[in-house]
């Protein structure tokens, strides 16, 4: 029971709790040596323009996980409230961004409740929803997608800029300092943690876990919400069929940042951390292919992404795994 | 210790000798006995860690002995999985029934030897069987039915059902009515009683004395690991029963010096709770207390008396069926812990590492988890006030951590409870209930725990206290309930507070018509 830390190399710790981050230096590194252009204004801001949206719904699935629970549904709420948004924006900016995002928020809500008030285990809970937003987004958008009105500023939340900087960047980076004061701050963050760490305990202690798992799914929906936005703002259309695979996307985030998947551990830090490396690994491969050496059909891209997410997450379980049981 | 039982005309069916079994070091068994005759109905007992589930575990394949000797049915037995077991003629029914409750009777009593015709499932020769077995208990139900549908009762018969289809010439029964209730008791004797006419030999644990002695020919009473007795049950009364489980010499007299809680506090003045009747679940049925301020209070009783579930309903964990309940002078019925806490009640758990600590997160946040509501400021914790906090009770408990940051599963079980207690102190509670509260722990921070204890009752607080040892209870406590299947059956004060007093009570019950709770 007595702590061993003296006993394991300082090496491995470090490796174990900065590995993402090492990763991504040595991506970086390697993009830089091989491509021009790779470290380019162009390159980094149209990165961060895309990866904004992953990275918001990495961050509200980091808070699912770390509560003990998983959100399915977030892809297909991205996709739904890139629609709802769309249909909103000839009304204006901001209220095609208070659409999308309530979107987002009334699918979290019903997620929350499903899961806190009927009990359905969130796996199921978050899968009906899935598919009740996926068909959502269809039914509104017609079976196609919905072009974004031109004649407002709408489209600025995707392809605008401030300060030099790409909006949803901006967006993302608000939301990151927001999540890391309410996890680290606030007695809610700590709640979360507790929660997923030992559900009997902190009812016993008098925590409202069940507030807490409701809240860490309607914070999931809304942030899924907000990407919906910044996609519909970005590619100039509601996009029904788009948000495919973007939970796995964001679990993968979430566990390559050294969040267990079992709860009661995490960082919000790390998770952007691998929102940005998976995002890295697509803007890689895509030099790759610019490249003409090989080229790399979006089939095989997704083979080695694959592997390249397998090897990550197993390095860091085996990591994470040393640290937990020290 | 051990006595060597007259030897049975019949060769016995089961011998384990010089059983010895460690998990990583730490030995659960130690050259542990124990012999079964056949169609004999022999109750296994002891106290929590005495070694009967691993014993029983060893037996079965579950786990595999360190060493020592089996002998079933005449030959040497060498089991490794529960699956093997069964297939040699040992089958368990545990408290849980580990049955499918979805699939019909018939299903549950084949599974694993379906009947098939043609290589297919051959479901009348399958009822037919289930009907079968089922009635030589005469019990008639639909073998169609789910499982689950039916109750405890005669799910359980469907266990043993399944058992004696297997062909088994040995049944273990791991506390099989802890959830039944009296009648449905009444039937599964009968039933045990049957199966031991057909030559079946039935191992039955349980902490119920009176069904020890309804049902049982033989008793074995193990203790730390090894077998401290053997022998007929109608040769062991229940008080040198309950004596040699605890390991108490029956003629000992109130002994001094073994625990490390101060002197005794003067008589309490206030109320702080008192408990009328209350009923909660199968195992509490009549339990009345009362505890008033600056007061240890024991509550004493064997495993499965009701002294858990007792506490659990008073800190609004679990639901109260009947009675009621006083806390500070006003009528008490909490919902859910966070109405107890509210009201200045704090709850160490028996289970630390279930329902006490949250492994992952450091020192600090689990002495705080309770308080940050009162730490928050504008929804922000206020974190110097936080660490203020922790630093003062790290230091007046001596909770021994490299940093308050440490993760609080790298602590000792002593200064996991020590973080668990200063999570209740920091709230400035007025009643804290400890379930347990020194077990698992190492002497040294077990005499530290118990001071503090003492401590705080000086300063006010009334405590109530469920313990299994009896020294705890004795000079620990300033007055102690003993409950007994799920009823106060004495109140002790003062010179009745004694080892005496209190196995006579847990052996026996009431053995007069005092009124109990009502301070």
């Amino acid at each position: 029971m007595t702590t061993s830390l003296t006993s394991r190399t300082p090496l491995l710790v470090l490796v174990g709790r900065y590995g993402v981050i090492a990763a991504l230096l040595l991506l970086i590194l390697f993009g830089w040596a091989r491509y021009d252009n790779f470290l380019g204004s162009y390159n980094i801001l149209s990165f961060l323009r895309y990866t904004s949206m992953f990275a918001l719904v990495a961050l509200g699935m980091a808070f699912v996980i770390m509560s003990g629970g998983i959100d399915l549904s977030v892809g297909a709420v991205a996709a739904m409230s890139s629609v709802v948004a769309a249909l909103a924006s000839p009304y204006g900016l901001i209220p095609g961004l208070l659409a999308g995002a309530a979107a987002g928020l009334v699918a979290g809500i019903l997620n929350g409740i499903l899961i806190t008030r009927l009990n359905i285990v969130p796996f199921i809970a978050t899968l009906a929803t899935m598919l009740a937003a996926g068909g959502t987004g269809l039914l509104l958008a017609g079976n196609q997608s919905v072009s974004v009105s031109y004649d407002t500023a709408f489209v600025e939340l995707g392809q605008g800029d401030l300060l030099g900087f790409p909006v949803p960047a901006w967006i993302a980076a608000i939301a990151y300092v927001l999540g890391s004061i309410i996890l680290n701050l606030t007695a809610f963050g700590r709640s979360v943690l507790a929660v997923g760490g030992s559900e009997d305990a902190s009812r016993m202690m008098g925590l409202p876990a069940d507030r807490v798992k409701f809240l860490v799914y309607a914070g999931s929906g809304l942030l899924a919400g907000l990407a919906g936005v910044i996609l519909a703002a970005q590619f100039g259309a509601g996009q029904p069929i788009e948000g495919v695979g973007w939970e796995l996307f964001a679990i993968a985030a979430v566990v390559v940042g050294g969040t267990l998947l079992t709860g009661g551990k995490g960082s919000v830090e790390s998770t952007l951390a691998g929102a940005l490396l998976l995002g890295l690994i697509f803007n890689i491969l895509n030099f790759e292919n610019g490249l003409g050496w090989i080229s790399l059909s979006a089939y095989w891209q997704s083979v080695i992404r694959g592997l390249f997410l397998l090897l990550v997450v197993i390095l860091q379980a085996k990591l994470v795994g040393r640290d937990a049981t020290g | 210790m051990f006595q060597r039982q007259t030897p049975t005309p019949t060769p016995p069916l089961l011998v384990m000798r010089g059983i010895d079994k460690s998990f990583g070091g730490s030995p659960a068994l130690r050259g542990a006995e124990f012999t079964l005759g056949r169609g004999e109905v022999h109750a296994l007992i002891g106290q929590n860690g005495a070694g009967k589930s691993t014993l029983i575990k060893v037996l079965t394949g579950y786990h595999r002995r360190d060493a020592g000797l089996v002998e079933f049915d005449g030959q040497p037995f060498e089991v490794h999985s529960p699956h093997a077991a069964q297939a040699a003629g040992i089958s368990t029914i545990y408290q849980e029934i580990n049955l499918v409750g979805l699939r019909s009777v018939a299903e549950n009593i084949c599974l694993g030897r379906e009947p098939r015709r043609f290589g297919l499932l051959d479901w009348r020769a399958m009822h037919a069987e289930a009907r079968r077995l089922l009635g030589r208990f005469s019990i008639d139900v639909d073998v169609r039915r789910p499982l689950g549908s039916l109750p405890t009762a005669t799910q359980q018969m469907v266990a043993i059902a399944r058992a004696i289809g297997f062909k088994a010439k040995l049944v273990i029964m791991d506390e099989p009515t802890s959830s039944l209730d009296d009648r449905e008791v009444e039937v599964l004797f009968d039933v045990i009683r049957q199966i031991r006419a057909d030559g079946v030999s039935v191992v039955f644990v349980s902490h119920k004395l009176d069904e020890l002695y309804a049902v049982c020919d033989r008793v074995t009473i193990m203790r730390d690991g090894t077998t401290v007795r053997s022998g007929p049950m109608s040769e062991i009364g229940k008080l040198e029963l309950v004596a040699t489980m605890l390991g108490r010499e029956l003629t000992a007299v109130a002994r001094q010096g073994a625990t490390a809680f101060g002197a005794k506090a003067a008589h309490a003045a206030g109320e702080v709770l008192a408990v009328d009747q209350l009923a909660a679940g199968p195992r509490v049925r009549d339990v009345s207390l009362a505890v008033g301020a600056g007061e240890i209070v024991g509550m004493a009783g064997l495993l499965g008396a009701g002294r858990t579930e007792t506490v659990r309903v008073v800190f609004g964990a679990d639901p109260a069926a009947g009675g009621s309940m006083r806390y500070g002078g006003q009528p008490f019925r909490p919902t859910e812990p966070a109405d107890a806490i509210a009201r200045g009640i704090g709850f160490c758990t028996e289970d630390r590492k279930i329902e006490g600590i949250v492994p992952e997160l450091s020192v600090r946040e689990n002495l705080t988890l309770a308080l940050l509501p009162h730490l928050t400021k504008a929804g922000i914790v206020d974190e110097a006030e936080q660490r203020r906090i922790v630093e003062r009770f790290i230091q007046r408990l001596g909770v021994k951590c490299q940093s308050p940051e440490q993760p609080i599963r790298e602590l000792s079980g002593g200064n996991q409870q020590k973080v668990l207690l200063a999570r209740w102190l920091c709230m400035n509670p007025k009643l804290l209930i400890l379930d347990e509260p020194t077990r698992g722990i190492d002497v040294g921070a077990k005499a530290e725990i118990q001071a503090l204890i003492g401590e705080l009752a000086k300063d006010g607080l009334a405590v109530l206290m469920v313990s299994s040892e009896v020294e705890e209870i004795i000079e620990g406590s300033d007055r102690a309930y003993v409950l007994r299947d799920g009823q106060t059956v004495a109140e002790l004060t003062g010179q009745d507070l004694n080892e005496t007093e209190l196995l006579a009570a847990m052996a026996h019950g009431a053995h007069d018509s005092r009124e109990y709770g009502h301070g």
